[in-house]
């Protein structure tokens, strides 16, 4: 004992002096200005990239009305190289005073004790499912700064065509089966239903036949359970068995959506962030409604986090900041007006703008689909949880293992490599 | 070559010496050097990538001496890692070399147009591995790509390529070799260029024929750059890379993970920075040692009398 600690003692000076070297020139994150009691903070994001700066600037214009004595520093960077700056920034402790985070890297962040609590903040405005997504044992280290889920979209006049009903709240998977299929007979290159055979997808699914990854004290991971086996099943038998989803080879490279604005897609489950780009390039009419369900009904949250800096020495004024950005009505009406995710809150008469643009007509489906929300397993190897799965789902849809085989295995390997906690 | 005795250089020479060297002197410790260093220390640490590697606390909280290595070497994703890396290397250099060969002897002759072709077969090393991976990941689609269309107008019914556990990996080599047989071929074409002509006209006058004078003469002489590109070759094998993110990103199902590959989603997605620089470790030595091997080897077949 005696001499590792020796030797790690040596080390870390070692350490100290090349990460002084390697550190030198950085400029402090964050800086009180001499002037009264205004303090400027920096606030980093992705959203807000390729489209979306101007709106961001807005809403800081507006809250700096409110709030004359914080200056916001809104530093916007491509979400290819975001992750990897907040790594480096963070670990040379550089972090901006607050930022975002998606919900992959919340999990990561926040188990590895990079994030603060956030204390004080009124979060009633806040949809209580959003909220919740970014708790960590019962805390509160994230605020749901925007919100997407996904609905099942339809093409109508491929429904038209082969004479089955439009697709309603109530339907099950079941009746999904029946319509892509009779879709699919409607030729060789026109396919029912596009679900992509992923972990996002199958916890949702597992949800959906009440199974789930994780037993309920969150403790063991339950991947190969008989609900779990049953909804990769169905996902897999779509492909494999009644082929009313392509195979990977079938759609040579095709990306999802592009099959769908084709006009050969009959159904795809997918965000509502696809509304604006459907509603461009789709030549034929469709619509949206909740999702399906099996034994009950589950449906996607997306969303992304605004997190605090534990070091930062302006915690309260980013906690201002960030609480107003994701819980004010002001907010939500400057991010709805210029076409950005919803707001995560509850006021519906803010959202009544979102509810009356047409095209999807069914906008309502959006907000029902909230009653019914399944949030991701926020543990600590996320990353490496969803990646071991994703590669074991895509063996079993290429028909290469067996569906058991391959939950079997994506469960042997989860208790070997990750942790939970 | 034989080198002159050893000259003396006076005092003065040397501080000269010193002060020249020190520029790019100062910019291999703080880049090469102290990240090896510090890598080095890294991978005796459970460092998530996150924590602040300058809190005082860092190394006696974070220090786990060799555990990274013992879990490296006794889990089983190291050696199927490896594994798949020796599988790219045994299809990727004989297929390599070959086709340099070739290329190199073909662009070799002095014929019209040759300089054209030369040309030609180097265009993919300038590509960049983005866009040529890219292409190629559509070229090699099973149901619309160029390669599957043209077999099957042969009647041949071409495999699923990237998507296929059995044929990702070879596709893989085939779109490295494409890419690379232009550089290894240029070095090859240069080491033939260098052969003096007199061999061969010698070699005519005792009657020897194209197949003798290639076997007897070309390759011997050709053997220095035929090292070089081995040695070469193999340390490129062992840090494949770009082409896989973008064509496989180690699927299907994990036929195509590499060392490289493993080390970056442990360090940047997986946030097990420790683990990585460990992993990244075993890969320095197991290169050095390949090196090694090759340079000790080299005595019984490299042949530097030209």
């Amino acid at each position: 004992m005696m001499k590792k600690g020796k030797l790690a003692s040596v080390a870390s000076l070692l350490l100290c002096a090349s990460t002084v070297l390697a550190g030198c020139g950085s400029a402090g994150a964050s800086s009180n200005s001499g002037n009264g009691d205004e303090v400027t903070i920096t606030y980093c994001n992705f959203n807000a990239s390729g489209g979306h700066e101007k709106t961001l600037e807005k809403m800081y214009e507006a809250f700096h009305k409110e709030n004359p004595n914080i200056k916001v520093k809104i530093e916007t960077i491509a979400y290819d190289d975001y992750f990897t700056q907040m790594q480096t920034r963070v670990a040379g402790g550089k972090a901006p005073d607050c930022y975002e985070l998606n919900i992959e890297n919340f999990a990561e962040y926040a188990n590895k004790n990079q994030l603060a609590e956030i204390k004080g903040s009124d979060l009633s405005a806040l949809n209580d499912t959003a909220r919740d997504a970014f708790k960590v044992n019962g805390k509160q280290y994230g605020l749901p700064e925007s919100f997407s889920n996904v609905v099942l979209i339809y093409n109508k006049d491929l429904f038209d065509q082969a004479k089955v009903e439009y697709p309603n709240e109530n339907w099950t998977q079941d009746d999904v089966q029946k319509a892509a299929e009779a879709i699919r007979k409607l030729g060789d290159n026109i396919y029912g239903i596009y679900q992509p055979i992923t972990y996002n997808e199958f916890f949702k699914v597992a949800a959906q036949h009440g199974g789930s990854l994780l037993n309920k004290d969150k403790t063991k991971f339950t991947i190969n359970s008989k609900e779990n086996l049953e909804a990769a099943q169905q996902l897999v038998d779509r492909v494999q068995k009644s082929n009313v989803q392509p195979t990977e080879a079938q759609m040579g490279g095709m990306k999802d959506w592009d099959l769908f604005m084709s006009g050969r897609l009959g159904m795809i489950p997918t965000g509502i962030w696809a509304f604006q780009t459907f509603a461009e390039n789709c030549k034929f009419n469709w619509d949206i409604v909740v999702e399906p369900g099996a034994k009950k009904k589950a449906t996607h949250f997306f969303s992304n986090a605004c997190v605090i800096n534990p070091k930062s020495k302006n915690q309260e004024a980013a906690t201002k900041w960030i609480t107003w950005l994701t819980t004010s009505d002001k907010s939500a009406e400057i991010r709805l007006k210029d076409g950005w995710d919803l707001p995560a809150i509850k006021n519906e008469d803010a959202l009544k703008s979102y509810l009356e643009q047409k095209n999807p007509e069914n906008r309502k489906a959006v907000f029902d689909s909230l009653d019914y929300l399944v949030i991701p397993p926020v543990i600590e190897d996320y990353s490496m949880m969803s990646d071991i799965l994703d590669e074991k789902l895509k063996a079993a849809a290429s028909g290469s293992k067996t569906v058991k085989e391959a939950l079997d295995e994506a469960q042997e390997e989860c208790e070997q490599k990750v942790k939970i906690k | 070559m034989k080198m002159k005795a050893k000259t003396k250089y006076d005092s003065n020479e040397v501080r000269a010496a010193y002060v020249f060297l020190i520029p790019s002197l100062i910019g291999m410790v703080i880049f090469s050097a102290l990240p090896l260093i510090v890598s080095g220390l890294i991978s005796l640490t459970d460092w998530n990538g996150l924590d602040s590697l300058l809190d005082p606390g860092f190394m006696s909280q974070h220090f786990i001496g060799l555990k990274n290595f013992k879990d490296i070497l006794t889990g089983k994703e190291f050696w199927k890692v490896l594994h798949n890396t020796l599988e790219f290397i045994v299809l990727y250099i004989p297929l390599m070399l070959c086709l340099s060969l070739l290329v190199a002897f073909l662009l070799s002759r002095p014929k019209k147009g040759v300089g054209a072709f030369r040309v030609m077969f180097y265009i993919p090393v300038l590509t960049s591995w983005v866009a040529a991976s890219l292409i190629w990941k559509s070229v090699l689609s099973p149901e619309y790509g160029a390669i599957n269309n043209i077999l099957k107008m042969v009647g041949i019914q071409g495999p699923d390529w990237l998507l296929s556990e059995k044929w990702a990996m070879p596709a893989i080599v085939l779109v490295s070799v494409w890419k690379d047989m232009g550089f290894f071929g240029l070095i090859l074409l240069s080491g033939i260029m260098a052969i003096d002509k007199s061999y061969y006209e010698a070699a005519s006058i005792d009657g020897a024929g194209p197949l003798a004078k290639f076997f007897k003469i070309t390759l011997p002489l050709l053997t220095p750059s035929i090292f070089y590109v081995l040695i070469v070759s193999l340390i490129n094998s062992f840090q494949l890379f770009p082409q896989i993110m973008i064509m496989t990103d180690g699927g299907p199902n994990g036929v195509t993970q590499v060392m490289v590959e493993r080390i970056y989603k442990y360090g940047f997605n997986y946030y097990k920075m420790g683990y990585a620089s460990a992993f990244s470790w075993l890969l320095f030595v197991i290169i050095m040692v390949c090196t090694f091997i090759q340079m000790k080897g080299q005595n019984r077949w490299v042949n530097y009398d030209a």
